[in-house]
């Protein structure tokens, strides 16, 4: 869901596409390594018309276009390295992609350079192979090159009769299969074909290993070459190989990330929020298997307006407190006033007792038509009842009631959003019925599945609000938030009652279509409120927080 | 590749009993190559003199691409050596484990560990605490421990 508004993602599209794809074109190095100084009001940002000043840009990358990226470095590395391909890529790998560090280190100290990302070349002292025994014909009867070591002067070969046995399976082999049947790599440490096998199945497919995988020999850290691996081991093993170098690329980069939700294989670029952001941005992002997703943490959905941060110790928090909590997500409650058990069956929190007709919210059970009114404070807790518990323990129950206030209300959004999906289909049949009773068209009648809609994001960013305001110390600016965040929740409850009015004749449908178009144009005005106050605080440093961020 | 398997322990074996290291005794499990008993004697100039420790070697069918588990048997004071008998040491750890890694550097670096502790890297943080603060009450212990369970 996005949660801007649905014209902005058209907004977006224009604007990266065409900011990105000249960008692409002469410097691509820029988009893998973070911008050195970042400031979320910059012109360049403002030049997009439209674009809110804590909205991200980002791209939306193929499995194919990643790997295109990185072939690209790959080959700048290689001609500016004077390298073969296959060691350019083990040097970028072991510098994590940046290659400015990597030419830095390499002309300082091309050997050492050389050395630590495992491309030592033979002339290096290692522990070799005892029964190591060369062979005169191996440069021309292998598949296999040893990648550098061709152009490092070749070890004299003196012919030695005898057999050669690997020291992994301790399997002989004569004179003649020892071209076909064993390798070494440039350190020249050899072992028999089937051993490579085994090892290189063991490392990628057991360990997931791919970039580091070094020689078999005690003490020896030569990595084995991508064109090794994949002229070693079954095609299978390769392409997990290979998914594992991709995956190794996108993870090592604080540009990109791959979309959490299921069965999706696009990746996110963004240059727009690295690490050191993400106390002052929420890069929601959308991707083109149309879910959102959090850019910053990888969040499979839109967790604004609340920081990364923020989301992690909430959760973590949840999964603590869960047993204390779960009588809360209890779907049951009983009628305050003649104690029948009710179960809460749509989205709305304006409950109507069936049995004595008793009007409550479910939130805080108090009576509804409390809400109605100016005092309305379901959404606040209140912190005065909290302040004159005196021992410990009774401070520690006013913390866990603090924390259960927030905690309800942030489950009982979560509750009302999943049933407002319910509510969809609810609609969809109500939708039907109107078209047959009152003459309204297709057209005229989408207006519900649009509210439930706008009912169902402002239900999630309510959600999150309530995360917000837990962790928001008292202040001016927090009852400001609150006042915000009661007016979208009132908003929503109005919206959602009307929702589920059931529809008896002509009239009232015009009525119902009257008042749900302008609820729902209300409710998705003071969710925008929320979000543009709340996000752009985070930019104006307005919010303080009782934790670190 | 259990024949793999079986094949690198036996030449092994054969080779620790053709030259076996100084102090050290290897001893197959009477029906079963794939666990060794392993004894050790206590290095000099350590607490763990006129000790002898036991351990077990645990190969599994992926030996050698796959590291062999190895246990203590005989209880004893030692930083990274916890009271179960496990040991904290870099080549055997999955991720560092080489094929090419012989029983024989194994035992040895075990070995080099009894000798020289690594209260960096530690088990058993109480121990390592006392190895670095207060090294004459720590080899105290470790000699309580040693007489009382390795002799």
């Amino acid at each position: 869901m996005s949660s801007d508004g649905e014209n902005d993602e058209f907004l977006y599209e224009d604007a990266y596409d065409d900011a990105f794809d000249q960008d692409d074109e002469v410097d691509d190095l820029d988009s893998m390594s973070e911008p050195d100084v970042y400031d979320a009001l910059s012109p360049a940002i403002e030049e997009a018309p439209q674009r809110k000043p804590y909205d991200v840009s980002w791209k939306v990358k193929t499995l194919q276009e990643i790997i295109d990226m990185q072939t690209k470095e790959i080959s700048k590395i290689q001609s500016v390295l004077e390298v073969p391909p296959s060691s350019a890529a083990i040097l970028l790998r072991h510098y994590v992609w940046n290659s400015e560090k990597l030419q830095e280190q390499f002309w300082n100290d091309p050997a050492s350079a050389l050395e630590e990302a495992g491309l030592s070349p033979p002339s290096s002292p290692t522990t070799r192979t005892s029964t190591l025994p060369p062979s005169p014909t191996r440069r021309t009867t292998r598949s296999l090159k040893a990648g550098p070591s061709t152009s490092l002067p070749k070890r004299a070969r003196s012919i030695n009769t005898g057999s050669f046995e690997c020291p992994i399976c301790c399997m002989e082999f004569d004179e003649l299969s020892v071209p076909s049947q064993t390798y070494s790599m440039g350190c020249e440490h050899r072992f028999c074909k089937d051993c490579w096998k085994e090892y290189l199945v063991v490392k990628i497919k057991g360990e997931g290993e791919s970039a580091k995988i070094q020689c078999m020999e005690s003490g020896c850290g030569r990595v084995v070459r991508e064109e090794v691996i994949d002229d070693l081991v079954e095609k299978d093993v390769s392409r997990r190989y290979h998914n594992l170098l991709n995956a190794a690329f996108v993870a090592d980069s604080s540009t990109l990330r791959w979309c959490p939700h299921p069965n999706c294989e696009y990746i996110i670029q963004c240059t727009q929020a690295p690490p050191r952001m993400l106390n002052q941005l929420v890069p929601t992002v959308e991707c083109k298997c149309g879910h959102d997703l959090c850019f910053g943490c990888g969040y499979a959905a839109s967790h604004r307006p609340v920081l990364c941060k923020i989301v992690r110790l909430w959760e973590k928090k949840c999964a603590d407190d869960s047993e204390t909590a779960n009588w809360l997500q209890a779907n049951t409650k009983e009628c305050t006033k003649c104690q029948s058990t009710i179960e809460k069956n749509g989205g709305c929190n304006h409950m109507t007792c069936k049995k004595c007709k008793w009007e409550f919210c479910w939130v805080c059970m108090g009576p509804w038509s409390e809400h109605g009114t100016a005092w309305y404070q379901c959404n606040r807790f209140d912190e005065k009842s909290g302040i004159d518990a005196r021992d410990t323990q009774a401070k520690s129950r006013a913390s866990l009631e603090r924390y259960l206030h927030y905690f309800s209300r942030w489950a009982n959004h979560e509750h009302s959003a999943k049933l407002d999906g319910e509510l969809y289909q609810k609609t969809e049949k109500k939708m039907e019925q109107m078209q047959n009773s009152g003459n309204l068209s297709w057209i005229e009648v989408q207006f519900a599945k649009q509210a439930v809609d706008v009912a169902i994001k402002a239900r999630v960013t309510l959600k999150w609000s309530y995360c917000m305001a837990f962790y928001l110390k008292r202040n001016n600016m927090t009852e400001l938030f609150e006042d915000n965040q009661r007016d979208l929740e009132r908003a929503v409850e109005t919206l959602g009652y009307s929702l589920e009015q059931s529809i008896s004749d002509t009239e009232s449908i015009a009525k119902l279509r009257q008042d749900i178009t302008n609820q729902a144009a209300y409710v998705q005005k003071r969710h925008d409120i929320l979000m543009d106050d709340t996000l752009k605080g985070y930019l104006e440093r307005r919010w303080e927080f009782s934790v670190d961020i | 590749m259990a024949s793999t398997s079986t094949r690198r322990i036996q030449k092994e074996l054969s080779d620790l009993m053709n030259s076996p290291l100084p102090g050290i005794q290897v001893q197959p499990d009477e029906d079963n190559l794939q666990i060794w008993r392993i004894i050790i004697n206590g290095p000099s100039n350590t607490p763990y003199h006129k000790g002898k420790f036991q351990l077990t070697a645990d190969f599994s069918k992926e030996y050698p691409f796959k590291p062999p588990t190895l246990l203590f048997k005989t209880k004893m004071y030692h930083p990274n050596v916890d009271s179960d008998g496990n040991l904290c040491i870099g080549l055997l750890k999955t991720e560092n484990w080489k094929p090419a890694t012989k029983m024989s550097g194994v035992i040895q670096a075990i070995y080099d560990l009894i000798e020289n502790p690594n209260p960096d890297d530690p088990l058993v943080s109480s121990i390592a605490e006392q190895y670095t603060s207060d090294k004459k009450g720590f080899e105290k212990k470790a000699a309580e421990y040693t007489s009382k369970y390795a002799t």
